[in-house]
């Protein structure tokens, strides 16, 4: 019952969005909805027990689709991601202003009601329905409040993904017509009379739609100039959440699915992911925009996860799952504190900032540890997911591992480049005037930064909620 | 047969409406209550209640499939007509014939669902197209609408005469008029080892002229001229409803052909569905004209269409061609409703109108939506169960990657629709907008979500 109430509270909260016409009275509406939505996400997870976990309900029974969706491991926690991560935008972005607002958060909404629906169906037809369903709102949301050239960009990122998810359904379908009982069922496609040598087809149809949605190199083209031009609540949104999409459809629909097909072309996927994560590095260490290096630095991290997958293993499974969380909720803080410079000084421009650390000090502070967090130090949440990743990937192949690592150092290079332009320097003619952070950014980052570093100092918790689920993969392996 | 017998009643009850009465509101109602008359009829022979028992030697036999299709074909007429029936009463002064045209389409309609035997199918074409070609010069005093209609009929005229030689040329091969797959005709082919050449190029002609008729390239040529220069509102009709019975009786006349042609039916009808996809959306990318980009889609719509006749015959692709049917004549029909309100026919013609008119910008874009095929519509399923027709037939795979990208390429020009009305300014000059045209907007828009998240609420009745 629990997955369904997560998926419903904020559709229904999102379609009951539509018709409030107020700024304050929207974004009220969608925080009461998100944060009901976690309240019951912590509850469903923690306090109830697993028969609540799933429901199943039949839906086309002559094509052999049910509505079958389910709590494990891995879902639990991008669940948890999905539910802490909206209440978070949604205060974090309370200050700014949007025309309709009623839409806009209801499309948020539907938006977070879509990502939730991806993470919990255990049924392909309707992974498949949420997969487009998470897309739609987005559409929307970037192209009717995003920046200049938003119709274009939107567009494009759309199409792209619109292919991407076609040729998924033409895998699904193909997949569907070998399973021994005709059915969606996740078990059912685990589960087929697929022979080893077929599996190379559906394999790359699923794997080029969730490439694409990752996205990893080459297929990342959309990805920067979507981010910078969506709204930054959308762009949280995208880049905290969506981009898990990807990865643990991956997980979830690929590894289970194709194991042979899998381990025969691990190794070019391995490496390709690699290649883009150093090319979007060093493309990252150009960048003279904010949104436009956090986007960059985005494709680098979700990179190393890609490696990671492919890579297999128990501890770079476990280190992507414990990453997916930890990126999710660090690039939102980024994202934050980007949205904070655009609103207070009307740029994003790395050239023009410079010495805000002592006009606004506190938010320097938050800045720096998120950086620290970007890169991965000790003590951050992310040094113990990209622990787990570099000895995933060492483990398979210690030159390959070794390549992934120059990228950290040119990740540690862009980071602090951009810590030293914005927060040092001489002040700029732009930051001469600037103003401390809104209390709304300023509470949520002082949570984001609380999160990451009990994180970093004691990651169990994680650990704990998706060991069962990479166990179980394993073993299906 | 009750639909054969009562469409045509109506028919004449509407020419002679005309006679006693010019109020255009009478007309248009006696014509929508007549469009349920016609339904109930349909229904009660569907549900063995009373139909006319007339012998007519099995060239028209009546199946729960074909009825299930005038069902289809019917609500939907309904839909049309409640949307934009005081548009038909707009277009010229003879607005009586214009519904007694109407019904004689209807009547072809349920002769194509029920034709047996080819002789049959000839007559349900011939009825179905004639009253068409009036329709398309309708609006007099329109060049290109009388260009239009000319255009069509000299055409169709020609493809009329290929599909007779296609006919008499399998009558010289087989003796009969019957189907193609009757056992007769498999004698023939058993008898002679391999099917005899007067019989193959009479398939041949025949896949042609109904080609033409479903405008399926490479006979697509007429489509976009005279979809363009009909009145909208019979453009409506004809690229909706009487597409999907032309399509219908594409398929039922060549089930099982693939038994005569062996391999080579494979390779037409492969040539047939990539060049209709490829030359529908390709050119809809380009064209400026809303009116005339859904020309072009809807020659992208009959290649996936096709897909049903790829599938030979097999239970889903039947049900599929009936959902495409549904799925697609609601969405058109519901975008041609809100395009005959505009002033402009150009994409810029729609800029801005969400704002203006929230109602009709909602209900076109979810008609676009499930034109493009995304979930939760009902354009969705329809594609799905084409596409996993063909599949389960054991079709090329590199056939159904080319659909799927092709559908793709279909989202770039229907997603140009939306932009223009949501994301860009401007100040569309629309007809005066009643309270029941947007609530049987909203209806309409409500039916392609009901079907998109449940089908089986339209496919049970196939069974029941």
């Amino acid at each position: 019952m629990i997955p369904v109430l997560l998926l419903f509270i904020p559709l229904v909260a999102g379609i009951l969005g539509f018709f409030i016409k107020e700024q304050k009275a929207a974004s009220n509406w969608a925080i009461l909805a998100s944060v009901v939505t976690l309240m019951t996400a912590i509850v469903g997870i923690y306090a109830m027990p697993a028969s609540m976990h799933q429901f199943e309900a039949t839906w086309l029974p002559s094509i052999g689709a049910n509505f079958s969706v389910a709590l494990d491991g891995m879902s639990k926690m991008l669940v948890l991601l999905t539910a802490i991560s909206m209440p978070l935008i949604f205060i974090a972005t309370r200050n700014n202003n949007y025309s309709n607002p009623g839409v806009f958060y209801a499309l948020m909404l539907l938006a977070q009601a879509g990502l939730i629906g991806v993470f919990i169906s255990m049924d392909a037809l309707l992974f498949y329905f949420f997969w487009e369903l998470a897309l739609i709102p987005v559409y929307f949301l970037s192209s009717i409040w995003g920046g200049e050239k938003r119709i274009a960009v939107t567009f494009k990122f759309f199409i792209y993904t619109f292919l991407g998810s076609l040729l998924m359904l033409v895998g699904i379908l193909y997949v569907y017509l070998h399973t021994k009982d005709h059915s969606f069922a996740w078990s059912s496609f685990t589960n087929t009379d697929l022979l080893s040598g077929q599996e190379t087809l559906p394999f790359f149809l699923f794997f080029i739609a969730f490439a694409i949605k990752m996205p990893i190199f080459p297929l990342h083209t959309w990805q920067p100039d979507a981010y910078e031009q969506a709204p930054t609540a959308t762009t949280m949104v995208l880049s905290g959440v969506m981009v898990k999409m990807g990865l643990f459809a991956v997980i979830r629909w690929v590894l289970p699915l194709f194991p042979v097909a899998t381990s025969t072309f691990a190794m070019p996927i391995v490496i390709v992911s690699v290649v883009g994560m150093i090319y979007a590095s060093l493309i990252a260490i150009k960048q003279d925009d904010i949104k436009r290096l956090i986007a960059y630095s985005s494709i680098a991290h979700i990179g190393l996860m890609a490696a990671a997958i492919f890579a297999g293993g128990t501890l770079g499974l476990q280190g992507v799952q414990v990453q997916m969380f930890n990126h999710g909720i660090n690039v939102i803080g980024l994202w934050i504190l980007a949205n904070a410079i655009e609103s207070t000084l009307g740029t994003r421009k790395l050239s023009e900032l410079g010495g805000l650390a002592t006009k606004a000090p506190t938010m320097a502070i938050l800045f720096v540890v998120l950086a620290f967090a970007n890169i991965a130090l000790p003590l951050t949440n992310a040094f113990i997911g990209e622990f787990l990743l570099f000895n995933g990937l060492f483990q398979y192949n210690i030159w390959i591992a070794a390549a992934a690592g120059v990228s950290i150092i040119l990740g540690a290079i862009y980071t602090l480049q951009m810590v030293q332009k914005v927060l040092f320097g001489e002040v700029s003619a732009v930051t001469a005037n600037a103003t401390e952070i809104n209390s709304y950014s300023k509470w949520v980052l002082v949570v984001i930064v609380l999160a990451v570093i009990a994180l970093g100092v004691y990651p169990q918790p994680l650990i704990d909620l998706t060991k069962d689920s990479v166990n179980a993969l394993l073993v299906i392996k | 047969m009750n639909a054969i017998i009562v469409s045509a009643l109506l028919g004449v009850v509407m020419m002679f409406s005309g006679i006693f009465t010019t109020n255009k509101t009478i007309i248009k109602n006696i014509a929508t209550v007549g469009v349920l008359v016609l339904l109930a009829a349909n229904l009660m022979e569907m549900n063995n209640l009373f139909s006319f028992d007339i012998n007519t030697h099995d060239l028209i036999v009546t199946q729960r499939y074909g009825l299930f299709f005038n069902c289809i074909a019917y609500g939907a007429t309904f839909i049309y007509l409640l949307l934009s029936a005081s548009d038909i009463t707009e277009v010229g002064i003879n607005v009586a014939e214009y519904f007694a045209l109407i019904f004689f389409v209807l009547c072809g309609v349920a002769i194509l669902s029920s034709f047996n035997g080819l002789l049959m199918l000839f007559i349900g074409v011939e009825i179905l197209s004639i009253p068409l070609y009036i329709l398309t010069g309708s609006d007099k005093r329109n060049l290109k609408s009388n260009e239009a209609s000319l255009k069509y009929f000299l055409m169709g005229s020609f493809s009329t005469g290929v599909m007779l030689m296609g006919i008499a040329l399998m009558y010289g091969a087989t003796g009969n008029f019957g189907m193609v797959h009757s056992s007769s005709l498999r004698g023939v082919i058993v008898a002679s080892q391999q099917p005899p050449y007067l019989l193959v190029a009479g398939v041949v002609l025949l896949f042609a002229s109904m080609s033409f008729k479903v405008s399926a390239a490479p006979f697509h040529f007429w489509t976009p001229d005279v979809y363009d220069g009909a009145p909208s509102v019979f453009t409506s009709f004809m690229s909706t409803i009487v597409k999907a019975a032309g399509m219908l009786a594409f398929i039922r006349v060549f089930e099982n052909l693939y038994t005569v042609l062996g391999p080579t039916w494979h390779i037409i009808v492969d040539f047939a569905i990539v060049t209709t996809l490829l030359i529908g959306n390709i050119t809809a990318v380009f064209q400026q004209s809303v009116k005339r980009m859904l020309a072009y889609s809807s020659i992208a719509q009959a290649g996936f269409m096709l897909f049903a006749l790829y599938a030979n015959n097999t239970e889903i692709a039947k049900e599929g061609m009936l959902l495409y049917a549904a799925a697609y004549s609601l969405a058109t029909i519901s975008i041609f409703a809100v395009l005959i309100k505009l002033q402009d026919y150009t994409l810029d013609g729609f800029n801005g109108l969400a704002k203006k008119e929230p109602v009709l910008a909602f209900a076109a874009t979810v008609s676009l939506l499930s034109l493009s095929g995304i979930p939760l519509t009902a354009g969705f399923f329809a594609k799905y169960y084409v596409l996993a027709g063909a599949m389960q037939a054991g079709g090329a795979l590199w056939l159904i990657i080319v659909a799927v990208i092709l559908a793709a390429v279909s989202v770039y020009y229907y997603f140009r629709v939306i932009q223009a009305m949501y994301f860009k300014e401007g100040d569309p000059q629309t007809l005066p907008i009643t309270g029941g045209f947007k609530a049987a907007l909203i209806a309409v828009a409500a039916l392609i979500v009901i079907l998109g998240i449940w089908p089986s609420a339209l496919l049970s009745w196939l069974y029941f």
